[in-house]
């Protein structure tokens, strides 16, 4: 009995009609739970959400037998494998890196680089360096297991290195712009938005490729899952090539003239356009319109950035604003004000935001992370502040976080600095994925997996988890989207909505919605729909009323509107 | 201020193994779902890339036809194999050769079966049974015992335990092979059948229980202990042969003459289990594989089939140019292989499952296989794979027999249906398909 007692957590002078309680309470589904339990369930918990794919199936709610079973032996086994994850995080043996301030009155962001060049090991100081080279402004790209950097200065040098060794790869002068220079899917390929084309070249520095079809593209992005390189041009056309085969996937008029930044989403391998106008398109090569249009900033979008996640969205603007979108929501989280436009911005894997605002960089730590609420709070001091030292005249013009290293990458007006950043990489690398040691035969072999579970363009959605999920559009559904010239759902809303909207008072349907839901700054096709209609039907009502003046003639016009209106 | 920059410990000197850590943090492995679906893909594909089910045929084949084989069942390497012409031969399953022949018989060969201390038994229509010992004595030796009977024997089963067989032709007689008097002891029949039986079958685990198909469209169930018959039921078709499932005693399989394959329960033989639908020509033999999860079946429009004891349509088809009508088809005890006996005389050798190699794989590869497999069945649903995975060569006379028959089907069916929707409401009932075929049963 004392036992129970225990489990149960009741330790008050038990009588017998408690213990009695007790001990049926534990039968119940609903009973309290015993420690054991508890803990087990709490520690079930901890790891799903780490290692979770999605809610559990709720058993209870399924009637057949059947399969009410095997869901369970799924779940079974689902859990098994994430409690394994949880217990294989033993095997982990790296720490991220850190910047803590000892006493309440230190600040993390007055740290200057020689303060922790000093602190840190000589072979960590060693990966901070400054290259001073003349041909800039650079801008600069890390390999995705962060081996290589490939520099280019816009005047035409290209360089690409093993930085940490400091051994030099490939030297070029192309003698022509360069505008953006990105890796391909490892360190043997990168390709260069020169002043006409892009160009292909391979580790030593020959070309092989002339991407004829891209003319003064600006910016360029490499998909390294899909195998396509994506690169915006100064009409605004946007292009997909597959690089392992070379044919051109698609090419997508965004229609609002020269881009201002480009960007991908990791998580779901979007292109994310930066327009003059302050718009940020969505793209993938599936539509020839972009998915979404967000109203991300009042100037020109300078610099977009994505967390690896592809939960959160930063974006600056020529309106000094650097906006914290949260993209999965499409809502605008937070706002901070820049000394000037942000021109730059990198997002760490481990969450840290680098951002470029004139001649400064400021890193920003917990932008995105969550704090007790369900947003993330509105971060009041920059991590990390860098000036150059080579004087005010030198312009940060990218910067790009080492994958899984603690190293920020600078390239400027006068060349690249490498900047140590605690706690920005990535610890633990998983080595069959991206391997940053990774020796000359694990590269090939990698290549050759890769190549084989090369994801096609098609798989490129806002949800990239969609396939193998089940078709839950009806049927009718289904016919309706086959044929083309089907009205679809919405504008069958729409039209229902017209139908239904015979008075014409001031609150009608589609003004409410209009003013309930369509104060945001989201341009989507709905909301471009709606406005349309109201426009359509103010022309109308401006229509009739002309026709009813018309037919009365002008003096008894007069009189039966004036009249109205005072009734009104 | 603490300092702490992230800092890897370099490899330790002179140890050249490859570390691989992993980290299976979602965050680190995007597009997981698209990249496993992609797997999946080029898994079905190198699957139906690597088919090639056919391994070979037995040394120079029979003469005549082969229209009957029988395993041994206390050996994993010998099978024997009858002929039209009356020839019985033994084969060795590892070198695919020859071992033993004889010419038994005067006329066609219908049943050999295997007694458990491994002589052999074959039944043929020249009104004999005979029994061989192919162990121990040479090719063309005189049979050790001959047993006469009234007509054409069409087939032969040897009871699981005792030293008895039972023989069908007009009637089953059984005969006791330790008695070497040429009468059969007992003689089942249903009381007013009068047609031919065709195969004859006992249950293995059940062992006093047999069943039989006969011409008149019947199977007939008998109890060795009250010899009597058990139970009947007509189907709409005449059965070419009765095989019982070697891990569900009471279940059966009959191979049609109306092209189907119905599995019955020997306690309720008003429905079928399953009806299997696919063959463009009667069934001619089938057998449950070792397991009892799979079948095999040889068919008049030469091809031989492999099905899922539990889905209704076959999960591969084998074929060649140049075999003909398939009369049996057996599954090697091992449950790798399936032979298949043709009319031309071949018996050939397949795997059974289509892809398989049969080499020592390593433990690496072994985890591919089954990686690859388990992504297979993850992903089925998925049309590509479907496709892919359904995807088989089939030959034209074949392909177009089958379009016909669903034309025909589907015609009926929709005549069936006009009829029905212009019928009083309810005189006309729906039929399942696993109760259409049976007529009536008896008791």
């Amino acid at each position: 009995m004392d036992q129970l007692d225990k489990i149960s957590g009741q330790d008050t002078e038990p009588s017998n009609g408690q213990h009695r309680q007790t001990t049926l309470a534990r039968k119940r589904p609903t009973a309290v739970l015993s420690q054991e339990e508890r803990e087990r369930q709490r520690q079930v918990a901890e790891a799903r959400k780490k290692y979770g794919r999605g809610r559990p199936v709720r058993l209870n709610q399924v009637k057949d037998k059947k399969l009410k079973s095997a869901l369970r032996r799924i779940e079974n086994k689902y859990q098994d494998a994430v409690l394994g994850a949880k217990d294989a995080e033993i095997l982990l043996e790296n720490q991220s890196g850190f910047l803590q301030p000892e006493s309440a009155l230190e600040r993390t962001y007055k740290v200057r680089q020689e303060d922790i060049s000093e602190a840190v090991s000589v072979q960590q100081a060693k990966k901070s360096f400054e290259l001073k080279l003349d041909l800039g402004p650079y801008c600069a790209n890390y390999t995705r297991n962060g081996k290589q950097l490939l520099l280019a200065g816009q005047k035409g040098h290209i360089a690409t290195c093993d930085w940490r060794s400091g051994k030099p790869g490939c030297e070029l002068n192309l003698n022509e712009t360069v505008r953006d220079a990105k890796w391909l899917h490892n360190d043997q390929y990168f390709a260069v938005a020169q002043k006409k084309h892009v160009y292909i070249y391979d580790a030593a520095g020959v070309e092989i490729h002339v991407l004829r079809k891209y003319v003064e593209t600006s910016h360029l992005e490499f998909l390294p899952y899909h195998f396509l390189l994506a690169g915006v041009e100064n009409s605004g056309f946007l292009r997909y090539t597959d690089t392992s085969t070379g044919q051109i996937v698609a090419e997508h008029p965004t229609r609002k003239g020269p881009p201002t930044a480009l960007a991908q989403n990791p998580y779901n391998a979007i292109l994310h356009v930066g327009h003059q106008n302050g718009t940020v398109s969505l793209w993938s090569p599936n539509s020839t319109d972009p998915l979404i249009k967000i109203q991300a900033n009042t100037g020109a979008v300078r610099s977009i950035a994505m967390d690896r996640s592809g939960h959160y969205m930063l974006t600056g603007g020529q309106d000094s604003r650097l906006k914290l979108w949260d993209i999965r929501a499409l809502k605008e989280v937070h706002s901070y004000s820049t000394r000037q436009p942000a021109t730059s911005i990198s997002i760490s894997d481990r969450g840290l935001a680098a951002v470029v605002s004139g001649t400064s960089t400021t890193i920003w730590k917990d932008l995105l992370t969550t704090g007790n609420s369900s947003q993330p709070g509105k971060v009041q001091s920059p991590y990390l502040n860098y000036h150059s030292s080579l004087g005010t005249q030198v312009k940060p013009n990218t910067v790009g976080f080492c994958p899984f290293e603690d190293i920020l990458g600078v390239a400027h007006s006068s060349g690249f600095t490498s900047l140590i950043v605690p706690g920005a990489g990535e610890a633990n690398y998983d080595a069959l994925e991206v391997n940053p040691y990774e020796t000359r035969t694990q590269r090939r072999e990698a290549e050759v997996k890769s190549l084989l579970t090369k994801l096609q363009p098609e798989t490129i959605a806002l949800d990239p988890n969609f396939i193998g999920s089940l078709d839950v559009r009806s049927a009718e559904q289904r016919a309706r989207e086959k044929d083309l010239d089907a009205p679809s759902r919405e504008e069958e809303k729409m039209a229902m909505l017209k139908e239904r909207n015979r008075a014409r008072g001031k609150n009608s349907a589609l003004r409410r919605h209009l003013r309930k839901k369509g104060g945001k700054n989201i341009i989507d096709e709905k909301r471009v729909r709606m406005e349309q209609m109201r426009h359509e039907k103010s022309e109308r009502e401006k229509e009739r009323i002309t026709g009813e003046k018309m037919e009365l003639g002008p003096a008894l016009a007069r009189i039966f509107y004036t009249s109205m209106n005072t009734e009104a | 201020m603490k300092i702490k920059s992230l800092s890897r410990a370099p490899a330790p000197a002179g140890s050249d193994v490859v570390r691989q850590p992993r980290n299976l943090d979602p965050s680190q492995h995007p597009f997981e779902r698209a990249r496993e679906y992609t797997r999946a893909v080029n898994a079905v594909k190198m699957e139906r890339m690597f088919a090639a089910p056919f391994v070979g045929q037995m040394g120079h084949g029979h003469v005549d036809g082969v229209y009957t084989m029988a395993k041994d069942p206390g050996s994993l390497e010998r099978f024997g194999s009858g002929s039209g012409d009356g020839v019985i031969k033994v084969w060795d399953l590892v070198s695919r050769e020859e071992v033993w022949s004889v010419r038994g018989h005067e006329n066609i060969v219908k049943g050999i079966c295997w007694t458990p201390d491994r002589k052999l038994l074959s039944c043929a229509t020249d009104k004999t049974v005979k029994l061989w010992d192919p162990y121990n004595t040479e090719s063309k030796s005189p049979p050790l015992a001959t047993y006469l009977g009234q007509g054409a024997f069409t087939d032969i089963s040897h009871h699981r335990t005792e030293p008895a067989i039972a023989v069908a032709s007009g009637a089953i007689s059984i005969y006791d092979l330790s008695r070497p008097a040429s009468a059969p002891t007992q003689t089942l029949r249903w009381p007013t059948s009068t047609d031919t039986l065709t195969s004859v079958s006992f249950n293995q685990s059940e062992t006093s229980v047999l069943a039989s198909t006969a011409l008149d469209r019947a199977i007939v169930l008998y109890d060795l202990r009250t010899s009597s018959p058990l139970h009947k039921a007509i189907l709409n078709l005449a059965s070419n042969k009765v095989t019982w499932n070697p891990m569900e005693p009471f279940n059966f399989a009959v191979a049609n003459e109306d092209h189907n394959i119905y599995i019955f329960d020997m306690r309720k033989m008003t429905r079928a289990l399953n009806v299997l639908k696919d063959h463009v020509a009667a069934v001619m033999d089938l057998e449950f594989s070792p397991t009892g999860e799979e079948l095999i079946s040889a068919s008049y429009d030469r091809t031989i089939r492999l099905w899922n004891r539990d889905r209704g349509h076959s999960r591969d088809i084998y074929h060649t140019k140049r075999m003909q009508r398939v009369f049996s088809c057996k599954w090697t005890p091992d449950n790798k292989y399936v032979l298949s006996g043709s009319d031309d005389g071949n018996i050939r050798l397949w795997r059974a499952n289509a892809s398989d190699r049969a080499g020592i794989k390593s433990a690496r590869q072994m985890q591919k296989i089954e990686y690859d497999q388990a992504l297979i069945r993850r992903y089925s649903h998925m049309p590509e794979i479907k496709r892919i995975k359904r995807h088989r060569h089939m030959p034209k006379p074949i392909k177009k027999a089958g379009e016909i028959k669903r034309e025909e089907l589907n015609s009926i069916k929709r005549k069936e249906e006009n009829v029905r929707k212009h019928s009083k409401p309810g005189s006309m009932p729906r039929q399942p398909e696993r109760t259409k075929m049976v007529l009536g049963t008896e008791r």
